[in-house]
């Protein structure tokens, strides 16, 4: 018997183990490598020199990035969830389940009965790496993180399915001033929530679990998440000593069946293979030499604002305020637009205290030469800020930047912003802000990113990003988010690209997000001529110059591009005209305090998670509301039909005209419900059944079935139907009534009329995945609606059979059902007509909101029919118009009825002076890539503008409320026009 | 130069003029069965030219030009496509493209408008496409597929499910490596001169051609003991085209198991079976089902002769027929469900479980909507239903990397592996 080694080369760390003949461990080590593979392992390997020299090994490799350096080097490779499986069974035998959290992978396996072993999947980020990006969003390291969590008192909900969403989470609760060490364990819940509904897919987690991996063997935190939210009790809860390195140890495990070679010889070929380079994919050079790089940066830094010395400045001044997501911005500008004072830093988790701290730093700046004559504030704090300073205006930040980039280009027809979280893109027209993108979930990849990952690599955002200017072959590294990023890097790394290459490559890929991904550009025309680049990200020379190299085009950078904002909103406090600032003076920020209170509010199904922030002489400021309810104040009632819609399919319950005798007919409230409830429930109450609507969706709804979701990337929507029947099993239901439908009604103004796959055959999805359907009747037949003889017909038969009832029976209540649902559109129609004639009363904009039916849902769509009602429009739904305009050829086919309504919809709206529309996409939705851009086009060439919302199981308010805003700033700007 | 004419709704017409002048390109999918088809496009007097370029241009261009949230098969053929035009060396105003279309539910009859779009955005909306589909969308007066063309084509694909089949029985133990692709080569250039001369599309001379070339490939010299068979399902696109799940079948190949592929013929009898069952269903005209049923049963009798010259072979494992694959999806998922790969999908996963192959591919692109629900949906009952079912499920997408795709099916190869040594000592044992 020899020795034998264990190399697990993972997606940040390496681990090396030596077992001896007993199987016990001689030796481990384990060690973050900083994308050095190669260097590393063969270094952890030579540690064992004094234990192995001259002595015959069998050594076998495993891990996700070891793959390449096993093949390079010629040493026998297994896979890791292989290797952790075959180390549990040797040492902790009577394991029922293992959940192994790596750097970017998350697995878990099921042992007793079948064996099941699963890896996260390719859209899933709630690992090592995503707990890294969220410490450094809190702005503290992971240990410190983990300690933070242990003092917790309240979870918020965060996105649990994919590392972006839950950053877009964080940061609104981050700025509404939550407690850090809730937002600490609330992370740790959204990883437990993603492993629970990523992986698990309907297996229960019971009896004795094993945890492994880096981040569940150094994080207290992260296991009591676990351990309590899966019930476990410490004896089932197991945390081996060396769950660090389960994976080596079973990589060492598999090599006893190999022949045992020389220790000297493993070590020199893997020294060997250090030398050897892969093929990654490489691309031109960023800069060819030293001179074309001088002669950029002169270009670039010719465009700054007018000198001016601030210690000798006398006069007035003006205060601009950006609180961004992640970081905080200040300029102080005097009348020429000269920058007096600047302030750029991370926010630390809490605007308001850097910006006390700023305002004293001006004032004392100040002094009595320099007075504040206006002030303004932008960004996701702009209304916190507001009420904690009283600031003088405030405005929303695509307005400010356009104020700002207008300065250096007046003549500027496109500005792009990538800040540290979010990217920004617009388009000027008319003087006005116009067509918004911005980046949703899955194209994300801004600065953060790059910084994030400098980090992880051992170097400052700085350094980073210059070692990429001069790169050689920088990296292919795709374009699409942040996770697969991450994949992408750890192919180059096993390719052995140089650090160099992938920092070039990084930004390249940035780059490439925002022209592919989020503004859907095939050319520079088709962004502008006076292209303004702005935000934090465009001071990365690497990312400026990728930027302009993918367009073929100069760009304008201002010095101050990472302060636009700020420097927007200062001239904006300019424009106001005022004498004196209202904001607080520099005796009132003594008795300046402020305190956050975390509170729920229960004024609604949403639930929103309030902070009650509260200020010295009794200010007060709620954040984290979608209505006004929580404020006190009276609910002005706009006329909304999503909220009539709901309120009158909800009322669609119970025995209806019939006495209910035949028994109780549950129905599931979601996807094409909200079409077709008005017929089921006229045709069951007619036949003397009860129907049973599933409850409201809630969150509550949706975690009860979320262990039972097979694919995590199918949308929210079809997601939440687990729940739904969930409920109703529960409720001692006869039967469950949730047919598939292939097609849905024809209304004439499409080319067909299907209901998109997952609408239309969810209900078999569901009766393959709920194990509790095996108790109760459920029943999913094929049926077509829209030929109303042939459905009486076949219903008819098929009530006989499931029910008994007589098939005349059947065909009369069909026919009544037709009536009652022919009049549902109707009523529809009619208050439509009324909603839309009571806004020309009073002169108020409409609002389309466009979607599909389910998107009336309070929880689908989060209460923004609320929101934009809060700003005074009235809201009406794509199904009020769409019948009015007929069938005309698209560019696409148009073959969904759902979507059909939508580009009808749009139609009619762009003959409509007082309509815009807004359209709700729900995350994941394969239809909405063909729609979305048809109805961009059908509105923009009639001249209106296209605003798209993207929602998802939790949705970030905060860009919804900046497109929303920006819309009505556009929709001003018309008007004056 | 031909004359560019429009019909009445603004669509790009490929005229007979053109029919004379340009080339048609057409995107590359399953590379026997094309090379085919395109042979029998040539015959009928159509300029056609199968792409089988690779390369990373090609997911740029679809990238460029092709909405991103579209899934990865629509990227890539129109990538394919536009990539082709740009650097293929051809006249760009003398080029027409082919794009398939099912009609059905899903995203995928949409890719016809998205290439559309596409080549407005790269300034080429002068290049006409022509739509290959049986449901008399878009007719073209320069094109046209007429019965004889269609009764070719099925003799086509029918010749391609047989050699793709024979070809990973034999590929994986071939003593001479190259050997079994040029076994492979030279029946398909048999086949196509066959076809060219007008020989070999009756009933009786295709079962001597299979008889023929069962005995090629059986004469190629093998050896070893049989190894681990793994099947391959999916979305139609990621399933077959080695440029969409970044060559799958050959990585199969490279770590020592069978590759098993189900052929193509079962897809086109179920796109027909689809339309017969509708009137089932929801009602509708008799005589269109007939029409249908007359179609499956004509190409059931091509898939039974296959089937029956494989079993007759001695040594090839012919596979189940259509209706064995309907028999087998009862109870899972029903009859109308016919989106995308529908109930096809999984009724071959079940095919293979049944067949000896537990080990399992599911391929789909990322986001499918279709395998939300036959792919990915149906594995759990699978795996309660069949404990020693293996199977894994493989997104395919522009950004995934082919090591975290590579990395999960090792894991499943891991575990088919250790049964299969598992199962030799009980064996031995015994």
């Amino acid at each position: 018997m020899s020795l034998r080694i264990g190399i697990d080369v993972g997606s940040t760390t390496v681990k090396v183990i030596v077992l001896d003949e007993q199987d016990r461990l001689l030796y481990r080590s384990y060690e973050r490598h900083f994308s050095m593979v190669r260097e590393k392992t063969c270094e952890l390997l030579q540690r064992t020199e004094d234990l192995l020299k001259g002595q015959r090994v069998r050594a076998v490799i495993t891990g996700s990035a070891g793959l390449g350096l096993a093949k390079s080097a010629n040493v026998n490779f297994v896979q890791e969830v292989f290797a952790t499986a075959e180390a549990v069974e040797k040492y902790i035998p009577d394991t029922d389940a293992v959940i192994e959290l790596g750097g970017e992978d998350a697995k878990i396996i099921f042992f007793g009965g079948a064996l099941e072993e699963r890896m996260n999947g390719s859209c899933a980020g709630g690992t090592g790496a995503f707990i890294d990006q969220m410490a450094t969003l809190v702005g503290v390291t992971a240990d410190e993180l983990d300690r933070l969590s242990l003092g917790y008192e309240k979870i918020y909900p965060i996105a649990s399915r994919c590392g972006v969403f839950a950053k877009s989470d964080i940061q609104p609760i981050l700025n509404q001033g939550a407690r850090k060490e809730d937002v600490a364990a609330s992370i740790f819940q959204a990883v437990v929530d993603q492993t629970v509904a990523g992986l698990a897919q309907g297996r229960d987690i019971a009896g004795k679990v094993v945890f492994l991996g880096g981040p569940l063997h150094f994080l207290q935190g992260l296991r009591n998440r676990f351990q309590e939210s899966l019930e476990l009790d410490d004896e089932h809860a197991v945390f081996p000593e060396n769950g660090d390195c389960f994976a080596a140890i079973g990589a060492g495990l598999c090599a006893e069946g190999y022949e045992p070679e020389l220790y000297e010889d493993v070590l020199e070929r893997l020294q060997k293979s250090v030398e050897d380079r892969g093929n990654t994919q490489t691309m031109e050079a960023l800069f060819a030499s030293q001179e074309e790089y001088d002669a950029f940066l002169a270009r670039h830094n010719s465009k700054k604002p007018p000198e001016v010395d601030v210690s000798t400045y006398t006069g007035k001044a003006y205060l601009g305020i950006d609180a961004g997501s992640t970081t905080t911005k200040l300029c102080l500008v005097a009348p020429d637009g000269g920058l007096l004072y600047t302030y750029y830093s991370s926010n630390r988790g809490n605007p308001v205290s850097v910006i006390l701290e700023q305002l004293h730093e001006i004032y004392k700046i100040c002094g009595d030469r320099i007075t504040i004559a206006g002030s303004a504030v932008t960004g996701y704090g702009e209304d916190l800020i507001s009420s904690a300073f009283q600031v003088d205006a405030g405005l929303v930040e695509t307005v400010a930047h356009f104020r700002a980039a207008s300065h250096f280009s007046p003549g500027v027809d496109f500005i792009i912003d990538i800040g540290g979280q979010d990217m920004k893109c617009f388009k000027i027209r008319n003087n006005a802000v116009d067509s918004i993108m911005l980046n949703e979930a899955c194209s994300s990849g801004c600065g953060s990113f790059i910084e994030t990952f400098a980090k992880a690599l051992g170097y400052s955002i700085a350094d980073f990003s210059k070692m990429g200017l001069m790169a050689k072959h920088p990296v292919n590294l795709g374009s699409r988010c942040t996770v697969f990023m991450n994949s992408s890097v750890k192919q180059a790394q096993k390719d052995g690209a140089t650090v160099e290459d992938i920092s070039a490559g990084l930004s390249i890929s940035i780059v490439k997000n925002a022209v592919y991904k989020v503004i859907r550009a095939a050319s520079a025309d088709d962004l502008g001529r006076n292209i303004v680049v702005q935000g934090g990200t465009f001071l990365n020379d690497a990312v400026l110059r990728a930027f302009e190299l993918e367009l073929g085009r100069n760009v304008t950078r201002p010095t101050i591009a990472g302060l636009m904002g700020a420097y927007g909103a200062a001239l904006y406090a300019m424009d106001l005209g005022l004498d004196k600032s209202g904001i607080l003076t520099e005796e009132e920020l003594e008795s300046f305090t402020h305190k956050a209170n975390p509170s729920t509010c229960h004024g609604c199904t949403n639930h929103c998670s309030l902070t009650i922030n509260l200020f010295d002489g009794g200010r007060r400021f709620i954040s984290g509301n979608r209505c006004s309810k929580p404020l006190g104040k009276k609910k002005i009632a706009m006329p909304d039909m999503v909220n009539y819609k709901y309120q009158k399919l909800r009322a669609l319950n119970g025995t209806g005209v019939g006495d209910g005798s035949r028994g109780r007919i549950g129905i599931p409230f979601g996807l094409n419900m909200y079409e077709n409830l008005p017929f089921w429930f006229a045709l069951f109450t007619k036949l003397n059944f009860e129907v049973v609507l599933s409850p409201e969706s809630s969150r509550g709804i949706y975690l009860k079935g979320q262990k039972t979701i097979p694919s995590d990337t199918v949308c929210y929507p079809a997601k939440l139907l687990h729940g739904h029947v969930e409920a109703l099993v529960e409720e001692g239901v006869d039967a469950i009534w949730y047919p598939c439908m292939s097609y849905n009604n024809d209304e004439g103004i499409g080319d067909n009329h299907y209901n998109c796959p997952v609408v239309a055959y969810y209900p078999e999805l569901l009766a393959a995945n709920l194990p509790s359907l095996q108790r109760v009747r459920f029943l999913d037949p094929y049926v077509g609606l829209w030929r109303r003889k042939d459905c009486a017909k076949r219903l008819s038969e098929l009530f006989l059979k499931e029910f008994g009832v007589p098939k005349k029976e059947t065909a009369a209540a069909v026919k009544e059902a037709y009536g009652a649902y022919d009049a549902y559109v109707e009523d529809i129609h009619r208050t439509g007509d009324e909603y839309i004639q009571k806004a020309r009363e009073e002169g108020r904009s409409i609002i389309v909101v466009a979607g599909r039916p389910y998107h009336i849902d309070p929880e689908i769509n989060h209460g923004i029919n609320d929101l934009i009602t809060s700003f005074g429009f009235v809201l009406i739904t794509e199904d009020c118009l769409s019948y009015r305009m007929g069938y005309e050829p698209r560019t696409v086919l148009n073959q969904w009825t759902f979507q059909s309504r939508m580009y009808n919809a749009a139609r009619y709206i762009a003959t409509q002076k007082d309509m815009q529309m807004v359209q709700l996409v729900s995350f994941g939705c394969g239809t909405d890539a063909i729609t979305t851009d048809e109805l961009r086009t059908i509105l923009e060439s009639n001249g209106k503008l296209y605003t798209q919302l993207k929602i998802d199981d939790i949705s970030n308010l905060g860009a919804i409320k900046i497109r929303i805003r920006s819309l009505m700033a556009a929709m001003d700007a018309r008007k004056e026009a | 130069m031909a004359q560019l004419v429009y019909d009445k709704n603004g669509r790009l017409l490929f005229t007979k003029e053109m029919a004379k002048e340009y080339t048609i390109l057409a995107p590359q999918m399953l590379p026997d069965h094309f090379a085919m088809l395109v042979s029998i496009l040539r015959e009928a007097g159509y300029n056609v030219e199968m792409l089988n370029t690779s390369g990373h241009t090609i997911l740029e261009e679809g990238q460029k030009y092709v909405h991103n949230d579209a899934c990865v098969p629509a990227i890539l053929v129109i990538g394919q496509l536009i990539d082709a035009i740009h650097r293929g060396g051809y006249d760009p105003h003398k080029v027409a493209l082919f794009i398939t279309q099912t009609g059905g539910g899903c995203r995928a009859s949409n890719y016809l408008y998205l290439l559309r779009k596409a080549l407005a955005r790269a300034g080429l909306e002068y290049v006409p496409v022509i739509s290959l589909n049986l449901s008399g969308l878009e007719k073209n007066p320069g094109f046209k597929l007429t019965v004889p063309i269609l009764r070719k084509a099925a003799f086509a694909i029918i010749y391609g499910d047989l050699m793709m089949n024979v070809g990973w029985q034999v590929r994986p133990y071939e003593v001479n490596p190259g050997d079994t692709d040029r076994c492979l080569d030279e029946c398909r250039e048999y086949l196509i001169s066959e076809m060219r001369a007008g020989r070999g599309m009756t009933f009786k001379s295709m079962v001597r051609n299979f008889d023929r070339i069962i005995e090629k490939f059986k004469a190629v010299p093998v050896s070893g003991k049989e190894k681990v068979r793994v099947g391959v399902v999916g979305e139609i696109y990621v399933k077959y085209s080695p440029l969409g799940n970044n060559n799958l079948a050959n990585f199969l190949l490279s770590e020592g198991v069978e590759p098993v592929i189900p052929g193509l013929m079962d897809f086109i009898i179920f796109k027909v079976y689809n339309r017969d069952v509708d009137v089932d269903l929801y009602g509708g005209l008799w005589a269109k089902q007939k029409l249908c049923r007359f179609l499956e049963r004509y190409l059931m009798k091509y898939q039974h002769a296959m089937i029956d010259a494989l079993n007759r072979s001695g040594r090839f494992r012919g596979p189940g027929d259509f209706n064995d694959l309907h028999n087998l999806i009862q109870g899972y998922l029903g009859d109308g469900n016919k989106m995308g790969e529908g109930w096809l999908l999984t009724a071959e996963m079940l095919e293979l479980i049944h067949s000896g192959v537990p080990n399992i591919v599911c391929t789909q692109p990322f986001g499918c909507l279709p395998n939300h629900i036959v792919g990915k949906g149906m594995i759990r009952r699978l795996k309660e239903d069949y404990p020693d079912s293996n199977i894994v499920a493989i997104d395919y997408d522009p950004g995934a990397t082919k090591i975290n795709q590579e990395n999960r099916i090792k894991l499943m190869l891991a575990n088919a592996q250790k049964r299969r040594q598992m199962a030799e000592k009980q064996a031995a044992a015994v």
